[in-house]
């Protein structure tokens, strides 16, 4: 049994009281507050031993296993262990330098990481079949971190920081612990939109970090849309001249697409770039004459553009180039395409269109005229060597997809039935439907996320394996980086800990207990994470 | 995938109208936030420069160089007319521009006084070529003034600033604008409500109520029972308001004509009070035997009234407003009814069964205390439903209900000659999908039925952010800007403002404003300020 002594205090105190809120019926009752034994762990690991054996850490610090394949040339690993040194001891705090006893008989001097395959991916980016476990042992005389990659030994880290606690005199101990460690979906993304409301550098590097604390892996970059294109296009700097709220205050550089990349790669995380068409594009029209269809109004041009126009060859010829860039902008494998929510009025409206739908053969099906244009388009993907995420609709319309496409199931709120239809025509799919974290409520709306099951639809085994995970999701219609932050987190650690642990971690109490001390965990390291329920942190957020 | 893009295509006109504001140049009078009563502004400008860009006191005026409340004015809003300033400003750039001296001049020096329930907040300010004459009643109408003047002033492309010609005429449709924070569900570090004070000058608000304790804990500190927040605060050192920190909130509320009223809510949500004042709370009985669990104030002992007095006359003398809250909502009898010592008091006193008759004897005391103390009284609208004999200088909170129910409230409480405060539909802490304020703005106060007398006795409204679910990380994004919503319902005239679309780009702009003067004010809907949040 683990018992955190600081939270004990901590959750102590935390009163109940409701207040004047006459309008409100609370679905749920408030979940009763009393420390976790398992700590303040989030998400929780898949396999946990602990005792209250406490160890006091003196003379602390994190080195390379004499074993381990990665060594003091790996930047990965070396940032890691000074961030963590700086989370769990602060900056600049010379922890044990001043003191000249030896360390004692319950004393923990050192955290050994053994990254134990030949090949520790140290210079490499993660993706969806990165090997994530870690195995952790917290044993005198010092605790060991083993794992096959670099990113598993990230995520042991960061559950190593968070063993840690500290008593009445501010000592840090943690107690002895084995942990076997693993995620149960490969997939585990955030996905922001820097199109509805330009988001500061600042902010995205700041909810990467806070991703790491909860082993998120995936930064879905839903970088444009109607509103702005800040995307920084090399090959055509035109689309975010024009296209962006300012050409440059809000835009994204190469220089910063960069900075986002290494920072994420630094912390486990995959930047998966969302170019979404041949909808939500009234921003690229701006910067790319003739690549939006001219609306008619009668006989004449209306002077407002619809979806992108997919009857001309230079359209495709466009975006050839354009994806091209981003194939090398982005190293991911992966890139999304959205296809989402295409309307049909303009291009009916078109009589241009409405010749080549006949010329085609299509009737007045303008799903098929979609899907032509999809179909081009993942053509032209496929020659960039990447592979392909689509949401939901282009599978629903039928385009013809490679094997290995994700299709992102975003219709619906909690309802799963789309994922045994994607799941049942052999793709791979990630969920998103019950995680619009934009949608805000009254109250606890946590726990809503907290209870969804990914896997509840009915499907063989066979089916479900092809579930790898699943994106929370904050759209930006009304979130920039006044309020981002506070909003996002931690919400989407509800999501986090049903992406990562066991399917049968689902006691809500706990939950609340955990989450909570987590939440403080978030403040007390600079994040505005906001708060689950009447009750204080240790450190309150400085940040005012 | 954003299944909200539903609800943008029908939404892109205010978008374009927006954009075409802006590129017209909204930065006329209309930029005023909350919109005053008269307004006549023209197309001529007049460039301004910080380097030659003064404030001084007008000869008549009764205030006079020296002034803190103005002195300090006219520094704090010097750096908010020129954001961008900065002292190396003037060496780049030699300076031969015209002068521009904003003339300021009160009719009384109340320099060093607090506002109060009856401060004039008129004033009246006219905008020529190189001068702007300010003048108001009071220096809190002074300030009011200087806060349009800073709205009035705006920069073009290149950085340049300017100021159109402009005659205004204002004062607040209602006397009472307050903003309620709650400290007790979450401890709001003292640099929290000071920024919240920053940002209610900016929307004109005057009354900072102070939900100071409650059920969770006890933050205050008191110098007469400082056992109260040793044991009832979350933390007893780092999560409490030491005397020197109630006094500076005090004194920056002050400076920015702004009200502190502090409640100490009671018989009911005491709950931390227990904790360092033994025998203050009812033991709960189960069974005939105390079961270790306590309930609201005991009404029945000498003892608590004692002890109320005491710390009324503290809390009278620590906060110079002449108004206390002493709360009274919500009390829950299932505690007293166990009770059998409060049992037998009810017999001796004759209530019967009547536990409101219990309630409404208690508050009697505690108003009584607050009136001793020449204090007037504020009180849940518990208080009145079920107690309508109290004092008539009494103040009536109303907190709960549908407008039909508020409107009906409204109509008993005046018609019984009560002055009224009205909070109910400005629950702002209660969050929702979309552009909420939309709902804070459309609230018409006085739609009720009754007399124009009636009307009279309404003396304002606030908006309460009550804070289960807010903390120092959330509080000025969910406050801002959807407070100042309802700060225009409450300074201007609703006729002229009673358009909500209207509105929208203007608040678009306010809030674009407060973000640029470090109020990280969330976004009414897609778009972009010019200088973004630089936080995260």
């Amino acid at each position: 049994m683990l018992v955190l002594l600081k939270f004990v205090v901590l959750l102590l105190a935390l009163g109940s009281g409701q207040a004047r809120q006459p309008h409100v019926v609370v679905e749920d009752a408030e979940p009763v507050f009393e420390p976790s034994k398992f700590g303040s762990l989030w998400p929780l690991p898949q396999k946990l031993k602990s005792t209250q054996d406490a160890f006091k850490l003196t003379s602390f610090r994190i080195v390379d296993a004499k074993d381990s394949s990665a060594g003091p040339s790996c930047n990965i690993l070396q940032n890691a262990y000074r961030r963590y040194y700086e989370y769990m001891f602060g900056a600049g705090q010379k922890q044990g330098v001043f003191k000249l006893r030896r360390s004692g008989p319950s004393d923990l001097t050192g955290l050994q990481v053994w990254i134990t395959s030949a090949d520790s991916e140290c210079d490499g980016y993660p993706s969806v079949k990165s090997d994530e476990s870690y195995e952790l042992s917290v044993i005198q005389p010092f605790a060991v971190l083993k794992a096959p990659k670099v990113w598993g030994a990230l995520h042991g880290l960061e559950t190593f920081s968070q063993l840690v606690y500290e008593d009445e005199y501010g000592a840090k101990s943690v107690n002895a612990t084995i942990i076997t460690d693993f995620p149960r979906f490969k997939h585990r993304g955030i996905l922001l939109d820097t199109s509805r409301h330009f988001l500061p550098i600042k902010v995205i590097l700041a909810n990467l970090e806070t991703m790491a604390m909860n082993k998120f892996n995936v930064f879905h970059w839903h970088i444009v849309d109607d509103q702005s294109f800040p995307y920084l296009s090399r090959t055509f700097p035109q689309l975010s001249q024009q296209g962006s709220y300012h050409p440059y205050t809000h835009v994204y550089t190469p220089a910063d697409v960069k900075m986002v990349i290494e920072f994420a790669r630094l912390r486990g995380i995959r930047v998966v770039p969302e170019f979404d068409t041949p909808g939500h594009t009234q921003s690229w029209g701006k910067g790319q004459p003739d690549l939006l269809t001219p609306c008619y109004s009668g006989p004449k041009p209306s002077g407002a553009f619809g979806p992108v126009n997919p009857i001309l060859n230079t359209t495709y010829d466009f975006m050839t180039q354009f994806f091209k860039e981003i194939s090398t902008v982005f190293p991911d494998g992966y890139v999304h395409l959205g296809g989402d929510e295409v309307d049909f009025t303009c291009w009916k409206s078109n009589p241009d269109i409405q010749r080549f739908m006949d010329a085609q053969g299509f009737g007045q099906d303008y799903s098929k005229l979609e899907s032509f244009y999809i179909q081009k388009l993942l053509d032209i993907v496929t020659t960039t060597k990447k592979g392909y995420m689509i949401w939901q609709e282009v599978f629903d319309n039928g385009v013809k997809l490679k094997p290995d496409t994700v299709v992102h199931v975003w219709i619906g709120g909690g309802s799963n039935e789309e994922m045994g239809k994607v799941t049942a025509a052999g793709y791979t799919t990630i969920l998103s439907a019950p995680w619009y974290l934009d949608y805000i409520s009254y109250a606890q709306d946590w726990q809503k996320y907290y209870k969804v099951e990914p896997l509840n639809f009915n499907g063989t085994e066979k089916q479900k394996a092809l579930v790898i995970g699943g994106e929370a999701c904050l759209w930006g219609e009304y979130v920039d980086a006044t309020n981002l932050t506070p909003r996002l987190w931690p919400r989407a650690s509800a999501v986090g800990e049903r992406l990562w642990s066991s399917k049968d971690v689902t006691d809500i109490n706990d939950a609340f207990n955990r989450l909570s001390a987590h939440r403080c965990r978030m403040v007390e390291r600079g994040i505005p994470a906001e708060p689950l329920f009447s009750s204080y942190c240790q450190r309150e957020y400085k940040g005012i | 995938m954003s299944a909200v893009s539903s609800g943008q295509q029908t939404r892109p006109m205010y978008y374009l109208l927006l954009l075409m504001i802006l590129q017209l140049g909204l930065h006329t009078a209309e930029g005023v936030w909350p919109l005053p009563q008269t307004l006549i502004s023209s197309t001529e400008r007049f460039p301004l420069s910080p380097q030659a860009f003064y404030f001084g006191y007008g000869r008549q005026s009764a205030a006079q160089q020296g002034c803190s409340v103005l002195d300090e004015a006219f520094k704090r809003y010097f750096s908010l007319i020129f954001p961008d300033y900065t002292s190396a400003y003037g060496i780049l750039r030699f300076s031969t521009d015209k002068p521009f001296t904003v003339e300021v001049s009160v009719d009384r020096a109340d320099c060093d006084g607090y506002p109060d329930e009856n401060s004039s907040e008129r004033y009246n300010m006219s905008v020529f070529a190189g001068r702007a004459s300010l003048k108001a009643e009071t220096v809190w109408g002074a300030l009011r003034g200087l806060e349009t003047l800073s709205q009035l002033v705006y920069q073009d492309d290149f950085g340049s600033y300017f100021v159109n010609k402009t005659d205004i005429e204002d004062f607040p449709r209602f006397q009472f604008r307050g903003i309620l924070l709650d400290t007790s569900r979450h401890y709001l570090p003292v640099q929290a409500i000071l920024k919240t004070l920053d940002a209610m000058a900016y929307s004109k608000f005057n009354v900072f109520h102070w939900h100071i304790v409650d059920d969770p804990s006890f933050p205050y500190q008191s110098r007469t029972f400082p056992m109260l927040s040793s044991k009832g605060a979350f933390h007893p050192m780092t999560h409490i308001y030491t005397q020197s920190d109630v006094r500076r909130v005090i004194s920056y509320a002050r400076m920015r004509g702004i009200r502190v009223l502090p409640e100490f809510d009671s018989p009911g949500h005491t709950k931390s009070w227990g904790q360092g004042q033994p025998d203050l709370l009812t033991p709960c009985y189960k069974g005939g035997i105390p079961s270790g669990t306590f309930g609201p104030v005991n009404p029945a002992l000498p003892s608590t009234y004692q002890f109320m007095a005491a710390l009324f006359k503290e809390v009278s003398s620590v906060f110079p407003d002449s108004y206390i809250h002493l709360g009274g909502d919500e009390v829950d009898f299932s505690c007293w009814k166990s009770n059998p010592y409060v049992r037998a008091f009810m017999q001796k006193m004759g209530f019967g069964s009547d536990f409101t008759k219990l309630e409404a004897f208690y508050m009697e005391k505690i108003v009584n205390i607050t009136s001793a103390l020449n204090k007037t009284s504020i009180v849940w609208q518990d208080v009145f439903d079920y107690h309508e004999r109290i004092p008539k200088d009494t103040v009536l909170h109303i907190w709960k209900g549908t407008p039909a129910s508020y409107h009906d409230e409204l109509s008993r409480m005046t018609k019984a000659g009560m002055r009224v405060v009205l909070a109910a539909p400005w629950y702002i802490n209660h969050i929702s999908y979309g552009q909420d304020w939309r709902n804070y703005y459309t609230v018409q106060p006085l739609n009720f039925s009754g007399t124009e007398e009636q009307k009279k006795l309404v003396i304002g409204g606030e908006v309460c952010m009550w804070g289960e679910y807010v903390d120092a990380t959330n509080l000025t994004p969910r406050l801002w800007p959807r407070a100042s919503a309802a700060a225009e319902r409450l300074w201007s005239d609703e006729k002229q403002t009673s358009n909500v679309d209207k509105a929208f780009p203007r608040l678009q702009d306010f809030r674009c404003k407060l973000v640029r003067r470090g109020i990280q004010a969330e976004p009414l809907y897609v778009g972009h300020c010019k200088q973004e949040y630089q936080g995260v």
